[in-house]
């Protein structure tokens, strides 16, 4: 364990400027992915003709291995083989392919009565969507985007096999130089950021629904 | 190395093209070599296919039991499925280097498996394995557990009622039950295996269509057999993983009784009254 935090005391520059690549890495593609996934899954669960489309469609993204969106990626749009925008769009798609379903599941989840009561106290379609379903649906979009954080933090790691500078070339250095330091010290550190995202989302979470705190359980 | 290659992706997309060697795509599927040779595409389909294969129906064989006993006990439930939650967030790449730079000198066995396993290869593949399994078990555990949980306990009194054992309420009520969850379980880890198990080629004595990655990364400045190949490899990856989940989906098919996926097919029927509803308070 000394060692570990030795080579975290020697490469702390690098690591310190790794660790925010990965962060927005993550991060970025998530709050993007949502922002996409909000509007159409809202799409699949308004119009019944488009759900079973739309859904499989994004079961068929999430099926693309992640280093091979990672290595198609520049062919097709272009860009540096080396360029995080690729990792970025890679783990974008991920997540919408991830929560297209969820939103869609969630909004439609909401029951026939709370519409009817929502309607017949006078809400607009779009107040009712987000003043009404779009809240009872956060304790379900929210467990995906869980789900999503998580594995977008772990997917990150493997784009250091083409070489995207990131926390997981700590993992590249660890095979490199044969040594348990600094594989040691990266798995340590991408746990962390996948629980420090979890802790976000769940707070977030809370927030957003004070209703089920206040609720005898 | 990053920093060159970087440069050297810079002088290829110097050549007009645009495209690091994208053009030559189709120029590298036409090669018979590229298929038919030592290190070609067969013979990277078939390590790839092989070690998906072993390390799925080793995940299974563990991670089944265990979530069938603790759906159907209810005990250990918190323990068990926070474990397999906490392990989806290690990083698989990280697990396999780790595994082989810790555990690989401690493995002396030359023992081989003719046409899987060279002499000495058996060190290097052990922690990939390992490393995949810790991958594939999450969601087979998880949706093998919910799947029992998921089932009627009407449906588990009533053979509790018709005098079966405990065993006999697993076997033949939960599990089948239970199916359409785990199939989906099983189908989600293999997708997750095939992706992953590209990372076999970067430890020693190891192939799958990773291979074609880990050269492709090395020569990224030879216009042949740089991105070109790369490129190929994904697509074969791509390819392979939606048709495996095509032949498990089949499978699904066969072994999930037509009466617990007829009932599975109700929920559409819920979703239609919705809408209804739905239209008519906007009406």
């Amino acid at each position: 364990m000394n060692d570990v935090w030795q080579y975290f005391v020697d490469h702390r520059d690098e690591i310190q400027s790794w660790t925010w690549t990965t962060v927005w890495l993550a991060a970025l593609p998530l709050i993007i992915g949502l922002a996409i996934a909000l509007p159409t899954g809202w799409v699949a669960s308004r119009y019944r003709w488009s759900y079973p489309p739309i859904v499989s469609g994004a079961g068929l993204l999430y099926t693309i291995p992640s280093i091979v969106l990672f290595v198609l990626l520049p062919g097709l749009i272009g860009t540096k083989i080396l360029d995080p925008v690729n990792v970025a769009i890679a783990l974008t798609v991920y997540t919408i392919a991830l929560l297209v379903r969820v939103v869609a599941d969630a909004l439609s989840s909401v029951s026939a009565e709370t519409m009817s009561a929502a309607a017949a106290m006078g809400y607009t379609s779009l107040q009712r969507l987000l003043k009404v379903q779009l809240p009872i649906a956060v304790p379900i979009i929210g467990a995906g985007l869980r789900v999503a954080a998580v594995s977008n933090v772990s997917l990150v790691s493997v784009a250091s096999i083409i070489g995207v500078s990131q926390l997981g070339q700590l993992f590249i250095q660890g095979q490199t130089t044969n040594s348990i330091p600094p594989t040691v010290l990266g798995l340590i550190l991408f746990v962390l950021l996948a629980l420090i995202f979890d802790s976000v989302i769940l707070i977030a979470m809370r927030l957003l629904t004070p209703w089920r705190r206040a609720a005898p359980a | 190395m990053a920093a060159g290659g970087a440069g050297v992706m810079r002088t290829i997309l110097a050549d007009g093209s645009g495209l690091p060697g994208l053009d030559r795509v189709p120029i590298w599927f036409n090669d018979p070599q590229n298929w038919w040779g030592p290190d070609g595409l067969l013979v990277r389909i078939r390590e790839h296919l092989l070690y998906t294969a072993i390390i799925v129906i080793i995940a299974v064989l563990i991670g089944l039991p265990i979530g069938l006993l603790i759906g159907h006990t209810g005990r250990g439930v918190f323990a068990v499925v926070g474990l397999a939650n906490g392990l989806r967030a290690v990083p698989t790449l990280g697990l396999v280097i780790l595994l082989v730079v810790w555990l690989s000198p401690k493995i002396h066995s030359t023992a081989e498996v003719p046409g899987l396993i060279g002499r000495g290869a058996l060190p290097y593949f052990l922690p990939v394995v390992i490393g995949l399994i810790v991958l594939a078990l999450p969601p087979i555990l998880t949706n093998s557990y919910a799947g029992v949980q998921n089932v009627d306990p009407a449906v588990r009194d009533a053979a509790r009622g018709m005098g079966m054992t405990g065993w006999e309420v697993i076997r033949k009520v939960e599990f089948p039950c239970a199916l359409p969850l785990i199939m989906s379980g099983i189908r989600s880890a293999t997708l997750q295996v095939i992706a992953t198990v590209t990372v076999a080629a970067f430890v020693p004595f190891l192939g799958g269509l990773g291979a074609f990655i880990r050269d492709g990364v090395a020569e990224a400045n030879d216009p042949q057999f740089g991105y070109p190949a790369m490129f190929s490899a994904g697509i074969v990856v791509a390819v392979l993983a939606v048709l495996t989940d095509g032949v498990l989906g089949l499978l699904q098919r066969l072994v999930v009784s037509p009466g617990v996926s007829g009932r599975i097919s109700t929920r559409p029927a819920r979703r239609n009254k919705f809408s209804m509803e739905a239209q008519l308070a906007d009406v």
